[in-house]
């Protein structure tokens, strides 16, 4: 009985913050966009600073008509939200917040490989999105969104292996524990290639090609309306959350701190994360939007070769220490 | 495949529960291989291409459970990662760069099927003998320590399948290289494009650029 309640109390908890954590970014990135560009952003919804705009929005995206085209592939066009969302609930419940084993929803045994295989399959949702809305431009979008993520996704498996090779395990928690401060100046390039090949992976800006409003409206989500559109933004913003999570638990060390590793390690990694989302939303104010064939240079001629750089210096330094 | 190799405890087949108990594990093994079967009879029969490529994913994943169901994490997540991640968006890109178009595709169909069901067939009874006569007597303790962990895999992958292993990657270095040269041929000689590519009967462009465009579909590309 007691790991019934145990189990059902850390699945509450993963989702509670599921629900909670994607909102405060999104809040977050309405404020800091408006004041990085001399506005207030939404300041009635909720009294104090406009803080229940994205409830508010909430409530409107339910209150919409979910409206299917006529020509599109209704059961394909259906499911895509989920498919975009759900991979991300999943990864979130292995990613450890504190010291131990109290501190992780559960624990998995290949964490690195678990956390990247699902979050791949998000980019399912936005290409059957894309495919089944019978519109050219979510087609373009769902191309561009596939070209993106087989691109990118070799620079981030690469700067994930340099970290698995230097703690000697590919379990979340174990990178964890065997992380030390010298860690950070030795995979600085890894955490650099990850968290910009996860950005782009994310489609956020300036890798938002195929969400460019500019040119294909909104790529896959073009026809999509009401708590459907809601799910896919959730889905955008909970990447966000996932990424900058994984890029502290990876390469800043989680919860490890200057002081207080012991009682307040799960606030160490609530603050690294919250300032990788701050970086992120900075980044999509301050870079315009890359071009296609700049976004596959990015990839193949400057993140794979420092990726596989970073995998040499990480073997060198191993084998130098050993 | 390598990752079929014997598990490192495999007890004699003297003290195993036999089949007419099966356990819970045993059980939802049976269901989702019937899931996975399903979905693979699906795929090939299918008339809606994008749809083929979809149930693929369920296949997929199901073989994914499968090994997860016989504690071979590592393999599972591997599978996800390379064939649902990977695999299935490219097929998904082909896809919608040559032709994808919503409802049924008359000529989604080949008149080699039964000879492909023959093959299939062959296929399948040769795999199923060979495994069969392989681990006939050996029975994997799932409630015991995982014997497909990472650690596990890695240390077999590396100890007694070194070999093997590197032949493998040497080979597909050998046809990444290949897949290079021969997409990039096309750039010196500009008057004999046809006699160098691969799959499609496109004359040879004037501009050098070799990004083809998405928006001319119909009537192109084919075979993918």
């Amino acid at each position: 009985m007691n790991d019934v309640f145990d189990v059902a109390l850390r699945l509450a908890i993963v989702f509670a913050v599921f629900l909670v954590a994607p909102l405060l970014v999104g809040q977050t990135e309405h404020k800091v966009m408006a004041h990085m560009q001399g506005r207030l952003g939404p300041m009635y919804a909720g009294g104090f600073h406009g803080w229940a705009q994205l409830v508010a929005d909430g409530v409107k995206f339910a209150q919409k008509e979910d409206v299917v085209p006529a020509a599109a592939d209704r059961r394909v066009f259906q499911l895509a939200p989920a498919v975009a969302l759900l991979p991300y609930l999943l990864v979130l419940a292995v990613i450890p917040v504190g010291p131990g084993d109290g501190a992780v929803g559960q624990v998995v045994d290949a964490g690195i490989f678990f956390v990247l295989a699902v979050m791949g399959i998000g980019v399912l949702g936005s290409l059957m999105a894309g495919w089944a809305s019978a519109n050219k431009f979510s087609l373009l979008g769902g191309l561009r969104t596939a070209a993106q993520l087989l691109s990118y996704e070799l620079p981030m498996l690469l700067a994930a292996a340099s970290v698995a090779m230097a703690a000697g395990t590919v379990s979340l928690t174990g990178i964890l524990d065997a992380f030390a401060w010298w860690w950070l100046p030795w995979q600085i390039v890894g955490a650099l290639v990850f968290f910009v090949a996860g950005l782009a992976e994310l489609q956020r800006p300036p890798f938002d090609m195929p969400v460019a409003d500019s040119e294909i409206i909104f790529g896959a989500y073009t026809e999509y309306t009401g708590l459907r559109f809601a799910l896919f933004l959730l889905a955008e913003y909970a990447g966000i959350v996932i990424l900058c999570a994984l890029t502290t638990v990876l390469f800043l060390g989680g919860w490890h701190g200057p002081f207080g590793a012991d009682g307040l390690g799960w606030l160490w990694t609530l603050l690294k994360t919250a300032l990788l989302a701050f970086v992120v939303i900075w980044l999509r104010v301050s870079y315009p939007r890359l071009r296609e064939d700049q976004l596959q240079k990015l990839a193949w001629t400057t993140l794979v070769p420092l990726a596989l750089a970073q995998i040499a210096l990480t073997g060198i330094v191993k084998v130098a220490i050993n | 495949m390598l990752y079929t190799a014997p598990p490192l405890v495999a007890s004699a087949a003297g003290d195993h529960p036999g089949f007419l108990s099966p356990s819970g594990v045993e059980i939802a093994f049976l269901l989702v291989g019937l899931v996975t079967l399903g979905a693979a009879v699906i795929t090939v029969t299918t008339r809606q291409l994008v749809h083929a490529a979809l149930w693929l994913v369920v296949a997929l994943g199901g073989l994914a459970v499968e090994y997860l169901l016989l504690t071979a994490e590592f393999i599972a997540w591997v599978q996800v990662l390379i064939y649902v991640g990977s695999i299935v968006v490219l097929l998904l890109f082909g896809l919608m760069l040559t032709r994808a178009p919503i409802g049924r595709s008359p000529d989604a169909d080949s008149d080699n099927r039964w000879v492909a069901l023959g093959v299939a067939l062959a296929s399948a009874a040769a795999l199923v003998w060979v495994v069969v006569d392989a681990f006939r007597t050996t029975w994997i303790d799932l409630d015991g320590p995982a014997q497909g962990s990472t650690r596990v895999t890695g240390a077999f992958l590396f100890r007694n399948w070194v070999l093997p292993f590197e032949a493998l990657s040497v080979l597909l270095l050998a046809a990444l290289v290949g897949a290079i040269v021969l997409s990039r041929k096309r750039d010196t000689d500009t008057d004999t494009g046809t006699a160098t590519d691969a799959g499609t009967d496109t004359p040879p462009r004037p501009a050098p650029t070799g990004t083809p465009g998405t928006t001319d579909r119909p009537g192109k590309g084919e075979k993918r």
